[in-house]
């Protein structure tokens, strides 16, 4: 079967981030790197291939030039191929676009499963794995902190998984084709091995624009979003308070500090 | 004035606080409808018309309950299509931002997640969110379609404007997506009389500082004098001290409290991304190189086990 993993490349959440006058990402004045929550979703990926089901993984992803690090990463972890959809016209796509391009790419690869991280750690929505969904018609299955793909190949197939639904411990299945979303309780992600870095090399990725997905530059894009950033503005760092060392009365003082905020 | 759909959050018919601030929300932006889904819908009704629900769609199926998100994307479509609502509110938890999130792509609308303020605008509701853990402040509104906006918890206080609203029962024709992925079992989680971390005014949070799960008695001592939530971090609760459902952080819970105690945490950006916008932080930590102390009202460097019984014991005199 197919397996597609959904990465995306964003701005260092330890850095400086911050936003371009016309309410874009800015991308210059910080490092880029895969975000740490789709090293789940690949380490998840590779982990239904060890229990078993054969399967070729396809990292995808929708970036400018360098978000190729990303893919280059992943295929460092594991995996078989990357696709990289890559277009001027893309810049400032807003989460409609952006799961309207993933969704024709994945469609245009052909799928089993498409895995994505629970959220990126930039604008951190949590809300395209369910467009995916929606856009291609199949099951979503999202938030999983465990994950197993039973009975797959010749167009068969479930997947089951555990989720803390928002006010239930879940378990919950879908017949593929599905879409799925896994956190950082699913186990750690490995490190790319020296022989896993050399390997990724050698595998191909591909470029794709918006023409090969059969996609009008007017669909997506800054100008095609269907919201828009009116101000982006810094909020001034929090006044750091009073800090004082405990020299046994420190309980005390911070009691009195609450009552005479009334929170006593 | 145009309808603004609120959908409900709720559980067997109990109206969570959530849900009350989105109707508070949405006076603002036009005629409040709440759309219930599920079973309770007559106990909710009296609540929801108190905080100034005009209407109110029911839609009673069991495809609701036994099947994720996808039902409640249809009924919320179907009702939405067949009018034209000036905005969809739907309360940020995991379920309603994608439930949003699919609504948004079948009725070719723009979506805003997270706000946490929307005022009418010009051109329709302004929203402002809060991103870049904290960092930034964005005021940014939706120009195609329906405005679909997830709020987050304790965005507004709920405000009465008590209204006597009809009720609609609608009857959703489910599409055959609604029932694709089952709930095979759902085990709710153990109730505690502590108020909810979403809702809660005061949060009381533990980190690995808190060295073992025996320990964690400190911090819900001190919660239970405040009135407050428990939360933790994913330090503590990846060790296994506190169950998941308290987590705090990017990938946790995001709380907005008005009191936020943070005991033994450092105060990681993932950390921070979850409750910096509390109105006032404070923090017990033995390191006062800690980052956490950048962001606080007030902070003891110093022992927790030394420092929260104290405090403990001073709350409980002076109450
Ligand atoms: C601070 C900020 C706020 C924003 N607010 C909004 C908003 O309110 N409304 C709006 O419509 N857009 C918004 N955007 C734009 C939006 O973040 C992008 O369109 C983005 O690609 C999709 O949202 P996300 O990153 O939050 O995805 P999430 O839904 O959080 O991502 C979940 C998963 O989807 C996959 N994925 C997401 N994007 C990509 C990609 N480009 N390539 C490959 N896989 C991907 C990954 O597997 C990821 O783990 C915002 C952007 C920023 C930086
Ligand atoms: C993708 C990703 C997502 C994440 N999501 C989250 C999230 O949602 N929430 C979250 O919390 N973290 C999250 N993290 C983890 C985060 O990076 C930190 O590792 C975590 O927050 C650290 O928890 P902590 O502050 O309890 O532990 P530490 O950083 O180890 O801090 C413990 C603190 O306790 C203090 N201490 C120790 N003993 C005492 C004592 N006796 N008295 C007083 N103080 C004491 C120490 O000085 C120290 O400052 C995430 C990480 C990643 C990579």
């Amino acid at each position: 079967m197919k397996i597609v993993v959904c990465v995306k490349y964003v701005p260092d959440a330890t850095g400086d981030r911050g936003f371009n006058d016309d309410g874009t990402t800015d991308r210059e004045s910080v490092d880029s790197l895969l975000s740490e929550l789709d090293e789940y979703a690949i380490e998840q990926a590779l982990k239904i291939v060890e229990s078993g089901v054969e399967a070729e993984i396809t990292y995808l992803t929708v970036g400018p030039d360098d978000a190729k690090d990303a893919l280059r990463k992943a295929l460092a972890m594991g995996g078989d191929n990357a696709i990289h959809v890559n277009d001027d016209d893309i810049a400032g796509t807003d989460a409609l676009g952006t799961s309207l391009i993933l969704a024709k790419a994945i469609e245009d690869a052909g799928f089993d499963l498409v895995v994505c991280g629970m959220a990126s750690t930039d604008a951190s929505m949590g809300v395209v794995p369910a467009m995916l969904a929606e856009r291609l018609g199949v099951p979503q299955v999202t938030y999983l902190d465990e994950i197993t793909v039973e009975g797959a190949g010749k167009g068969g197939g479930v997947v089951k998984g555990r989720r803390e639904g928002d006010v239930a411990t879940e378990l919950i299945e879908a017949s593929l084709p599905a879409v799925v979303s896994v956190t950082d309780r699913t186990g750690e992600a490995r490190y790319p091995s020296f022989k896993g870095i050399m390997a990724a090399k050698k595998k191909t990725v591909v470029s794709k624009d918006l023409d090969d997905l059969g996609i009008e530059s007017d669909e997506v894009g800054l100008s095609a979003a269907w919201s828009v950033v009116d101000t982006a503005t810094k909020r001034p760092p929090r006044a750091k308070g009073e800090v004082v060392e405990d020299e046994g009365e420190g309980g005390v003082q911070l009691a009195a500090f609450l009552a005479a905020k009334k929170f006593i | 004035m145009a309808e603004i759909l609120v959908l409900v959050d709720h559980a067997d018919g109990a109206v969570r606080k959530p849900t009350l601030e989105l109707l508070t929300l949405a006076r603002r932006l036009g005629e409040p409808a709440a759309v219930f889904l599920g079973k309770g819908a007559e106990g909710a009704t009296e609540t929801l018309g108190r905080y100034g629900a005009q209407k109110v769609y029911v839609v009673d199926a069991p495809e609701v309950d036994e099947y994720l998100v996808a039902p409640a994307v249809d009924a919320l479509a179907q009702i939405a299509g067949g009018g034209a609502p000036g905005a969809i509110l739907v309360a940020s938890s995991n379920d309603g931002r994608e439930i949003a999130a699919r609504v948004a792509v079948r009725l070719e609308s723009g979506l805003i997640t997270d706000a946490v303020d929307v005022e009418a605008g010009p051109e329709g509701p302004v929203t402002e969110q809060s991103v870049f853990a904290a960092t930034y402040q964005v005021k940014a509104h939706v120009t195609k379609g329906t405005p679909i906006i997830t709020v987050k918890p304790n965005a507004a206080t709920p405000e009465e404007a008590p209204a006597t609203p009809t009720v609609e029962a609608v009857t959703v024709d489910f599409t055959a997506s609604a029932t694709g992925t089952k709930v095979v079992s759902r085990a709710p989680r153990e109730k505690s009389d502590r108020p909810e971390l979403t809702e809660a005014d005061i949060v009381v949070s533990g980190g690995r500082g808190v060295n073992g799960a025996e320990n964690f008695h400190v911090i819900e001592s001190v919660a239970d004098a405040l009135g407050a939530a428990v939360g933790a971090s994913r330090a503590a609760v990846d060790a296994g001290w506190y169950p998941h459902s308290h987590q705090v952080g990017q990938t946790g819970t995001q709380v907005s409290p008005q009191l936020y105690v943070a005991v033994g945490i450092s105060g990681a950006i993932q950390h921070r991304a979850g409750m910096q916008t509390s109105k006032t932080i404070v923090a017990i930590n033995k390191d006062e190189d800690a980052p956490i102390f950048d962001l606080v009202d007030y902070g003891v460097v110093g022992d927790l086990f030394k420092v929260m019984p104290q405090l403990e014991a001073e709350i409980n005199k002076r109450k």
